[in-house]
């Protein structure tokens, strides 16, 4: 069992109420997810031909200023950088493939989360609550928002098995359920590049989207796709730059409930993690039909 | 009326006094909800409790003679084995609405999703709009009303339920076909839609239920299993 949150806005008034509007939603699934948690939050784009980088290593008290200066020293620009917990923030003047390169050299050992104009992914093992306070969710700010409480089922707790796992520039997904063809998908994906860090089934629907998308397939294309290669019981929430989108499996194992006002739409795995939201009484509220893409976006 | 709020009291103190309720204490309201879970269970006694709200997974599950009333929408398992009294969802419901319940009435206002009845064994469920799929799953016994439509896999390994379907039925499971509408059929409907309050007509549905083909093993068709 694990829960999954998603929140976008809407109205743009609501950007900065961001934080204390999630932060509830993914402590109250706590009871479906208490070993681990994370998050994807879409904020501020970074300036033209820069990217945000979200970095990770296990030791709380990693020198992080180093690594910046060395990044720097490599004639780039200053490096915007901001240390959350075990996470670090970098907004970087280069590219995706040259960042990767760039620190596989510099410290093996940093973990890259998210790469985007957008997106900060975020996640440890602890319970929800723990999770909200060492991030500072509550202060978060953004035009949207996917989260992830994790009960561990087919894999070790640890971060790299937390979710969302990236799937892209600017893209995330988080799953609630568990694959069965995921051994057998791995093993076709890494033929075909795709790398993987875990023995984790959601890392490989990532993997999966990530080579669709590669293919050049639009996101619904993918998940119209993923629903023919997938076997398995899923509630998907996936994150865009723009976005988001959920998809459930075609007999609808794991559950979902979406809300949708004139100022957000909201997902969660139990109705209880929508009801703090503002204006909740008069949403429309509803189930995801299985097997149907749903999507989201503002331009 | 005696009251409780959810945002105070924890859904423990709220089944326990509603298991403690003295014979005077017959109307219970319970005020924010806010989609807990396991509310109004186990209940074995007449009493009616008003829940103001949305209602989480397993809502009045192993109902007797209570009536629970939800003024808005409930979670998986609704009124999961009840044995009598009444579960009247204002709202829709989620999965497993009705599931493995023996007896008493479970009305749903808005639609159920899939699996509404599974394994039902004698309860009556009567749905204002419409189920999702594989509903009435390895029925046993009672009665299942869909006012709209129903979703695929209707009946499927159905053994003696009987399902009435207003609307479009998507596809039917394994061993459900669709049989005659009788008299008996037609007064039992007419009474069942009168006390539901839902104005439309018995001839208006059509009645489907087991072709008695898979639920005893015969050697002949053990290719169908």
């Amino acid at each position: 069992m694990c829960g999954i949150v998603g929140l976008f806005f809407k109205n743009a008034d609501y950007e900065q109420e961001l934080g204390r509007l999630f932060a509830p939603m993914l402590e109250t699934m706590c009871g479906r997810g208490p070993d681990s948690a994370g998050f994807a939050v879409y904020n501020g784009s970074a300036p033209e031909g820069w990217i945000k980088v979200s970095l990770q290593h296990p030791d709380l008290d990693y020198d992080w200023r180093k690594l910046i200066s060395q990044i720097e020293s490599r004639g780039n620009a200053p490096v915007h950088f901001e240390k959350k917990s075990t996470h670090a923030m970098l907004i970087v003047p280069a590219r995706e493939e040259d960042v990767r390169a760039m620190l596989a050299e510099l410290d093996p050992e940093v973990t890259i989360m998210s790469m985007g104009r957008r997106i900060q992914i975020m996640k440890e093992t602890g319970t929800p609550q723990e999770v909200v306070e060492r991030f500072d969710v509550r202060n978060m700010t953004g035009s949207h928002a996917i989260g992830h409480t994790r009960m561990a089922t087919e894999s070790a707790v640890s971060t790299a098995g937390s979710h969302p796992f990236s799937t892209g520039m600017d893209l995330c997904l988080v799953h609630n359920g568990s694959l069965s063809n995921h051994n057998r998908l791995r093993e076709n994906l890494k033929k075909e590049g795709i790398e993987f860090r875990t023995e984790n089934d959601t890392e490989v629907a990532a993997g999966y989207f990530t080579w669709r998308l590669r293919q050049g397939m639009s996101l619904e294309q993918a998940l119209e796709a993923g629903l023919k290669d997938l076997d398995g019981f899923y509630t998907f929430a996936i994150g865009t730059a723009e976005g988001f989108a959920v998809l459930r499996d075609p007999i609808a194992c794991k559950p979902a409930v979406m809300a949708e006002t004139d100022d957000y739409v909201a997902m969660a795995s139990e109705y209880r993690s929508l009801a703090s939201l503002p204006g909740i009484e008069n949403a429309r509220l509803w189930e995801p039909e299985p097997g149907v893409v749903y999507s989201w976006s503002r331009a | 009326m005696k009251e409780i709020d959810l945002g105070s009291a924890s859904v423990r103190e709220l089944n326990s006094a509603l298991h403690q309720a003295g014979a005077d204490e017959t109307v219970w309201r319970v005020l924010n909800p806010r989609g807990a879970h396991a509310l109004a269970v186990g209940l074995d006694a007449p009493v009616t409790v008003e829940i103001a709200g949305h209602a989480g997974y397993y809502c009045a599950g192993m109902n007797q003679l209570a009536t629970v009333v939800v003024e808005g929408n409930c979670g998986t398992g609704v009124a999961e084995n009840m044995m009598s009294g009444l579960v009247h969802v204002k709202g829709n419901a989620s999965q497993s609405a009705g599931a493995t319940a023996h007896g008493g009435l479970l009305i749903i206002d808005g639609d159920a999703s899939a699996r509404c009845g599974i394994s039902m064994k004698g309860v009556d469920i009567v749905v204002k709009g419409s189920v999702g799929h594989m509903s009435a799953f390895m029925g046993q016994a009672g009665n299942l009303v869909v006012c709209g439509d129903a979703g695929d896999a209707l009946g499927d390994s159905i053994y003696e339920a009987r399902l009435f379907v207003r609307g479009k039925v998507a596809s039917l499971g394994a061993d459900c076909v669709e049989k005659e509408m009788r008299p008996e059929h037609l007064g039992w409907l007419g009474a069942m839609l009168e006390q539901a309050g839902v104005s439309a007509l018995p001839e208006e549905f059509r009645r489907y239920g087991s072709a008695r083909n898979l639920y005893n093993f015969k050697i002949d068709h053990a290719s169908s299993y």
